[in-house]
């Protein structure tokens, strides 16, 4: 069978499970839709939180970003999983207790102020927006490479199944299709990486396959193999970066802070019953991560060093079909510059031929690796799975937090449970075609706005929710002023290096060395400062905010997520 | 203070103690290991890995995730000394 015809009947079976999920478990109440009904046990919790939280970045991207970053893709790593260690302690077990609905519900009670919701709600909406467009472009591009049809209708054809089982199930319909696209997109992801490990080393584990010698008998590491590859081509060292160690830190700090204050992952620990669950849970999901980011910089290693041996000093005329197919996609182009019909691919970017998008990698390496059809059609059938699960969780955040943090606790505090519960699924409606426009029409900038949401909810989120569980007498004057504060930096240092606004800067304009990307560490550490000298000038919180505090800093008595 | 809130300090301040060694971990093997001393660590070789490479794409993970299940595991026994627990 051909790889079409499998990825036509992978695709299919997987989007009937997903659809008949939503159907047997659609929601009956704002209850059921916001938290499922509250009583998730903590292996399907874990299950749905690692598929929320693993993205089409973390499938298709992260792997490919690696193997051309080398150690520098270490970031995402450490970022990614630290940040989620943050969350498990830090957060996850109060926000619980706590027992509400949203992350807006606990800034706009525990900072006593509408303002503070207000606050909340905006940031909310923002993070969850673009990471919702990044999502519906991985489907678009899945699409049209497997399907072969175009992006739009895929990113459509998207758009109607995430519709589906997002506005009829709320989030017991999501929770249930997460865990079986968790199981999707794990064995897609390690089914190729397995088969490829074999192949290059003998060793069936690609975690230690990756530091194992290589199978043609030369005895070599794989890595050392690798990085002299990459220096005979003119690159680094593959396992040396080129960034400063003060940006490392710094980008590693950020994505750390910042994916521990993402909104969609928060409110998954409500789902469970008690906050021991809550605990219980977060090492459940992390753990169930930890195999796919574990294998990912594997992957990273073999396939750059299949790509290079594939390309390298090759005859173009010679390269094998994927090379054309991949082509036609526009992620992958030749320039023959010195015209001897060979590939050159090399550092030096007057001399260098070949160019390829970082998305390519582990959508072409089973191809590369000559793998059978059933697993490339696996492979898209994983990656639909990553970006349809954290799509469906950011449009609920977005939905509940209009819904039910806009509507329900700001316009209108009467509206009735059923009535909640249609505005909540018309805006989820609504939230689908903005996404899906920006799925069709993505803005120029991307990537840009991908790393200002993690730089905002680290300048925003992280602070103010930390400092509301582990500082008792922190006001609603000190947070509100620490989270705006840490905002418009982030907002300011953002456009002036990556749009040229309030005159632009390069490089060696930005300050202590620092990357955007890196640069909601310190945002968040002047939120943190703000906060804490704002707080000496104004009044202490009211005495019931003070006994909310030492209250969710028990476990007993958690109760169901309830609004009192 | 009343008997209720010197068990609730106490027990919070246990908990704070906790984290703090947890995150000093959590600190050590990845801004510590994979970042601060990456170098000095590369000269020491594991098999093909060098050892400040592992951290940084490996080791660091590993040790997260220990991480969070000592800390279900402390918080738990926690939990029933003070009575916490459900």
């Amino acid at each position: 069978m051909s790889v079409q015809t499998w990825t036509y009947i992978l695709v299919g079976l997987t989007f009937a499970l997903y659809i008949g999920i939503a159907i047997w478990s659609r929601a009956g109440s704002t209850k059921d839709f916001y938290v499922a009904g509250g009583g998730v046990s903590p292996l399907a919790n874990g299950m749905a939180t690692a598929a929320d939280w693993m993205s089409a970045a973390s499938f298709i991207s992260m792997a490919g970003i690696i193997s051309f970053a080398g150690y520098d893709g270490s970031v995402y790593l450490m970022g990614w999983t630290g940040g989620y260690v943050l969350l498990a302690l830090l957060l996850a077990p109060y926000l619980r207790k706590f027992g509400k609905f949203t992350v807006p519900d606990f800034i706009g009670d525990r900072y006593y102020s509408k303002t503070a919701r207000i606050v909340a709600v905006l940031c909310a909406l923002i993070v969850s927006f673009t990471y919702v467009a990044g999502q519906m472009r991985g489907v678009g591009v899945v699409f049209s490479r497997f399907l072969q049809v175009d992006i739009n209708t895929g990113v459509i054809i998207g758009m109607i199944i995430v519709l589906f089982y997002a506005v009829l199930g709320g989030m017991k319909g999501i929770t249930y299709t997460q865990v079986a696209q968790y199981c999707v997109l794990i064995f897609a992801f390690m089914v190729p990486a397995i088969f490829i490990s074999i192949q290059m080393t003998g060793n069936p584990i690609p975690q230690l396959g990756m530091g194992s010698t290589l199978n043609d008998g030369s005895g070599t590491f794989l890595l050392d193999k690798l990085d002299g590859l990459s220096t005979e081509l003119g690159f680094n060292e593959y396992t040396n970066g080129s960034k400063s160690m003060a940006d490392v830190f710094a980008i590693t700090l950020a994505l750390m802070v910042g994916t521990a204050g993402l909104p969609h992952v928060i409110v998954r620990f409500f789902t469970v019953k008690k906050v021991k669950d809550a605990r219980k849970s977060a090492g459940l999901a992390l753990l169930l991560i930890a195999i796919l980011y574990t294998t990912a910089p594997a992957v990273s290693v073999f396939a750059k060093t299949n790509l290079i041996n594939t390309v390298s000093n090759e005859e173009y005329t010679s390269m094998p079909v994927w090379f054309k197919n991949w082509e036609e996609t526009g992620l992958l182009s030749f320039d023959d510059k010195n015209e001897d019909g060979k590939i050159q691919y090399v550092a030096d970017k007057s001399k260098n031929e070949l160019t390829i998008d970082n998305d390519i990698m582990v959508l072409a390496n089973p191809e590369i690796a000559n793998l059978p059809a059933w697993v490339i059609a696996l492979v898209a059938a994983g990656a639909l799975a990553a970006a349809l699960s954290t799509a469906a969780g950011l449009l609920l955040v977005i939905s509940a937090s209009v819904s039910h943090d806009l509507v329900k606790k700001v316009f209108n505090p009467n509206i009735s449970d059923k009535a909640e519960l249609w505005v909540a699924r018309g805006a989820a409606t609504v939230a689908v075609v903005i996404a899906g426009y920006f799925g069709i029409n993505p803005p120029g900038f991307v990537a840009a706005v991908v790393a200002l949401a993690f730089g905002l909810a680290a300048a925003s989120f992280f602070p103010a929710i930390v400092l509301g569980i582990f500082y008792k007498k922190m006001n609603k004057e000190g947070a509100i002023s620490g989270m705006v504060i840490g905002i418009v930096l982030m907002l300011y240092y953002m456009t002036k290096f990556k749009f040229g606004w309030f005159g632009g800067g390069t490089p060696a304009n930005w300050w202590f060395g620092i990357s955007p990307e890196g640069f909601g560490s310190i945002a968040m550490i002047a939120n943190f400062i703000v906060a804490i000298i704002v707080l000496q000038f104004t009044p202490e919180p009211p005495k019931e905010v003070q006994e909310i505090v030492e209250n969710i800093r028990i476990p007993s008595g958690a109760g169901d997520a309830a609004e009192h | 203070m009343s008997e209720k809130q010197k068990k609730a300090s106490a027990y919070w301040k246990e908990n704070v103690g906790y984290l703090f060694i947890l995150l000093t971990i959590w600190f050590i093997v990845s801004f510590g290991a994979g970042i601060l001393f990456k170098e000095s660590l590369d000269t020491i070789k594991i098999g093909g890995f060098k050892l400040g490479f592992w951290f940084a794409q490996q080791g660091s993970i590993y040790v997260f995730v220990i991480l969070i299940f000592v800390y279900v595991r402390l918080m738990n026994k926690l939990d029933k000394k003070y009575n916490y627990n459900e």
